[in-house]
């Protein structure tokens, strides 16, 4: 289980991403982290396995406080922690087969890794999850010959050879199209169940959250504005989230979500145009 | 003044500066030439001297095609040698100089010196370097050829590597993976196409360079050719140019499929 | 378990080459090719303890750098020559190339003609600077003009071919347009083609200086004057203090003629 407590971040600039911020993710559950562009959900994930140093709070996964770790017991921890990018960040010009591999490389000596050599486990495995992600029979293709939708199943396959206790997903449908975006996050809620672990996931999509998630966070200016079920995101908290409005009290209540349905009614596209505005 | 003015493209003032920069120029251009104190009895004969080169060199020495065979084979030698010394030399130095690898200020400020040292002096001077300090030969012709690449080598594959993709990195990093590996998985693909480009393409000039360091000493076909000049024997030096204008012509040809080959 | 084994799939790296064999062949005959160049030169260790004691002495021995003024004298002359060497080269060369690069453009110049053209380019490509100043100076006697036609050689085979693909890419149409007018070929030329280029020339010369001054520094060491001269002679000599202060003599004008270089492209760009 992953148990975030008071995580803080600023930058050198003086940004201050993140504010304290706390959640819990346990069992195999989807947890969405929702909100405008610059709340800080990017800093928030990557603080998670410290490829930005958090500047405060702590972060511990399955008793091992991450946020104390020397760099050695860190690359031990990030084997347990899977990564998943908007851009993919695969290595473009290696193949499928060899991106996938990438994940066992915090298990293989320098060595091996140097020559390339991969256990034979480790090869039989990634033929059986590159066939779970659907790019059987890919495997000698080059990264950067694969659709957006195929790199990210790549990504996620790479992901879960780690075999990972987590998996940390950052806004993985932003490049793609709606179509291959419900695609992944079917894989992603899949792989939550029959491997049993959580998903941590940043998303712009507030339609996908709401269908995919089992719980969602909304974070706004650094600090954590809503935390509940998909049923609880209502209009008003959509306003607080997106637009920082105030929980509005229970008076002026019906006339303000009437206003703020018209504007959120369209929802997907919509939020993008409220976030970049 | 007419009403053509108007179709003036430049304002006055640059006008002015056109002037003045024309103007410069010619007098940098006759002061240069009489800087130089040419006799023009010397200039005057310049064409009638050449066309008797040339009927001196035609025909090519075709019996002596066989005798620089040799030679040839040793300045491809120098040439490969010597840019395969300078691109392993040159990974370090380009990690110096490159500003997202570089270690600190000194060492980066190191790496800058050494790229703008090695490539500010000709290879032909480092051959006369070399030569002092190891004698004439081939050793001098190699680290020649070497050094004088570094720089060029260095500076290309810093630009490659302030180019990679930091995404990429990030992501093997999160897997768990150290920095060696790290480097290997992540920085080294990505800078692949550039470090054999550059090399390839360093390998096809030092075959250039390969064919005049002879002149000091230094090994390849560049002695024979001087001794011939040397001697007169005019219809060897035409031999040796012909030869030297299909090994050029080679390498170059390698060198672009090479670079073809590796995406 | 045993039979989960024996259907374990293999993986290995598709490989640019043909097959994998035919990949390690490629690498053994490199490093074959390697080793046979390395021992071709018969390094021996007592040779590279030698080199590297008479390297140290030449370094100590560059500093102080030696400056007589006698010898101030040989270097500011020999640096003058070769700089107004570079000026002279780049700005004959850079006009010359103009009928050149009309002589080598496939699309106007006639058969022969072409031939000559594109002869004269490839030729000036092919031999290093210096290859072609030692022949030169045979011709002409060894000097300092020796040195600007070696130069304005180099520089004619860069600018006309840079000139001549300019020409070959030109619109036909315009080509037409213009000469239905009544001009006749060249006249296009020069009106239609040669101003569209002008401001480039402008920029490629002044990066060809900076390369001329290059090498402005090292055709003398064949006996086409300028400070190449001067080094060879310091060096047939023995004189390597004095080398040693005429290379880092050298290398300061290099360095400022790239600078200079830089900063004036830089301006009109
Ligand atoms: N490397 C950095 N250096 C300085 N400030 C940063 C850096 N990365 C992010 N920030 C700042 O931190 C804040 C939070 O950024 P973050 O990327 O976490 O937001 P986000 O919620 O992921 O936004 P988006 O939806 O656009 O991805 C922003 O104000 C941003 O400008
Ligand atoms: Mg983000």
């Amino acid at each position: 289980m992953l148990s975030v407590t008071d995580l803080q971040k600023t930058y050198d600039t003086g940004d201050e991403a993140l504010k304290g911020v706390s959640m819990d993710v346990t069992g195999n559950e989807m947890v969405a982290v929702i909100g405008p562009s610059g709340a800080g959900k990017s800093t928030f994930i990557r603080c998670i396995n410290r490829l930005t140093e958090p500047t405060g709070g702590s972060v511990e996964l399955d008793g091992v406080e991450v946020t104390g770790l020397s760099k050695k017991e860190l690359r031990n921890a990030r084997r347990d922690m899977g990564m998943i990018f908007q851009e993919f960040n695969l290595i473009e010009r290696l193949t499928v087969m060899e991106n996938v591999l990438s994940g066992r490389l915090g298990y293989v000596s320098t060595w091996k890794a140097f020559r390339r050599v991969f256990a034979g486990d480790d090869i039989e495995r990634a033929y059986e999850v590159l066939d779970r992600v659907g790019l059987g029979g890919h495997e000698n293709d080059r990264a950067d010959e694969l659709s957006g939708g195929q790199r990210q199943r790549v990504g996620i396959a790479r992901a879960i050879l780690q075999r990972p206790k987590i998996l940390l997903v950052d806004e993985p449908t932003s490049s793609l199209d709606p179509e291959t975006s419900r695609e992944v996050m079917d894989l992603l809620t899949e792989i939550a169940a029959e491997d049993d672990i959580p998903v941590l996931i940043n998303i712009h999509e507030v339609d996908l959250a709401e269908e995919y998630a089992d719980r969602i966070v909304g974070l706004r200016d650094g600090q954590k504005v809503f935390e509940g079920t998909p049923a609880d995101l209502d209009e008003s908290a959509r306003g607080q989230i997106y637009r920082g409005e105030e929980i509005p009290d229970l008076t002026t209540g019906a006339q303000q979500s009437a206003v703020v349905e018209e504007t959120a009614g369209s929802t997907p596209t919509d939020e993008g145009e409220t976030r970049r505005g | 003044m007419t009403d053509y003015e108007t179709w003036e493209r430049r304002t006055p003032r640059q006008r002015i500066v056109r002037y003045v920069l024309t103007l410069l120029l010619v007098v940098a251009a006759v002061a240069s030439w009489r800087a130089l104190n040419v006799r023009y009895n010397y200039l005057g004969s310049a064409p009638t001297e050449f066309m008797d080169l040339v009927n001196r060199m035609y025909p090519p020495a075709v019996g002596y095609s066989t005798e620089i065979v040799s030679p040839l084979i040793e300045t491809v030698h120098i040439a490969v040698l010597g840019t395969a010394l300078a691109v392993m030399l040159s990974v370090p130095v380009a990690l110096l100089g490159a500003t997202n690898t570089t270690p600190n200020k000194l060492g980066f400020a190191v790496g800058k010196f050494i790229i703008s040292f090695t490539r500010s002096v000709n290879v032909i001077i480092w051959a006369l370097v070399f030569v002092i300090i190891f004698g004439s030969g081939t050793l001098a012709g190699v680290l020649a050829v070497a050094v004088r690449s570094i720089g060029f080598c260095s500076k290309l594959i810093a630009e490659a590597i302030e180019e990679i993709d930091p995404g990429q990195v990030e992501a093997i990093k999160a897997t768990g993976a150290n920095s060696v590996e790290t480097a290997i998985y992540a920085i080294a693909p990505q800078i692949k196409p550039a470090f054999i480009g550059v090399s390839t393409y360093r390998w096809d000039i030092n075959v250039r360079a390969s064919t005049i360091i002879g002149f000091v000493g230094a090994g390849g076909i560049g002695v024979e050719l001087n001794t011939a000049i040397n001697f007169f024997q005019w219809q060897r030096v035409l031999t040796i140019l012909l030869a030297i204008l299909g090994i050029v012509i080679f390498s170059e040809f390698v060198s672009a499929y090479l670079r073809r080959k590796v995406r | 378990m045993a039979t989960k084994q024996e259907e374990r799939r293999e993986w290995s790296r598709p490989t640019a080459f043909y097959n994998h064999y035919v990949k390690w062949a490629v690498y053994a005959v490199i490093a074959v090719f390697l080793l046979w160049s390395a021992w071709n030169m018969r390094i021996s260790y007592a040779r590279v303890v030698e080199g590297w004691n008479s390297g140290a002495g030449l370094v100590t021995s560059m500093f102080p750098p030696e400056l007589t003024p006698f010898k101030t004298d040989l270097l500011i002359e020999g640096m003058v020559e070769s700089i107004a060497m570079s000026v002279v080269a780049t700005i004959i060369g850079a006009v010359i190339s103009i009928p050149v690069a009309f002589m080598a453009a496939e699309n106007i110049a006639p058969r022969p003609v072409y031939w000559v053209g594109r002869g004269l380019i490839t030729v000036s490509r092919a031999f290093h600077e210096l290859i072609i100043a030692i022949i030169v100076v045979k011709a002409v006697g060894i000097g300092a003009l020796a040195g600007v036609i070696a130069l304005t050689y180099k520089t004619l085979g860069f600018f006309a071919k840079l000139l001549a693909e300019e020409i070959e890419d030109i619109d036909e149409g315009q080509m037409e347009a213009v000469e239905a007018t009544g001009a006749n070929g060249i006249q296009t030329m020069l009106f239609g083609v040669v101003p569209q280029v002008m401001p480039r020339i402008v920029g490629l010369s002044i990066y060809r200086w900076d390369i001329n001054i290059r090498h402005s520094t090292i055709v003398g060491i064949v006996g086409a004057g300028g400070i190449g001269s001067t080094l060879i002679n310091s060096f047939d000599k023995y004189d390597y203090d004095f080398f040693m202060t005429i290379v880092l003599a050298i290398v300061a004008v290099v360095i400022v003629g790239e600078l200079v270089s830089t900063y004036v492209r830089g301006r009109i760009q």
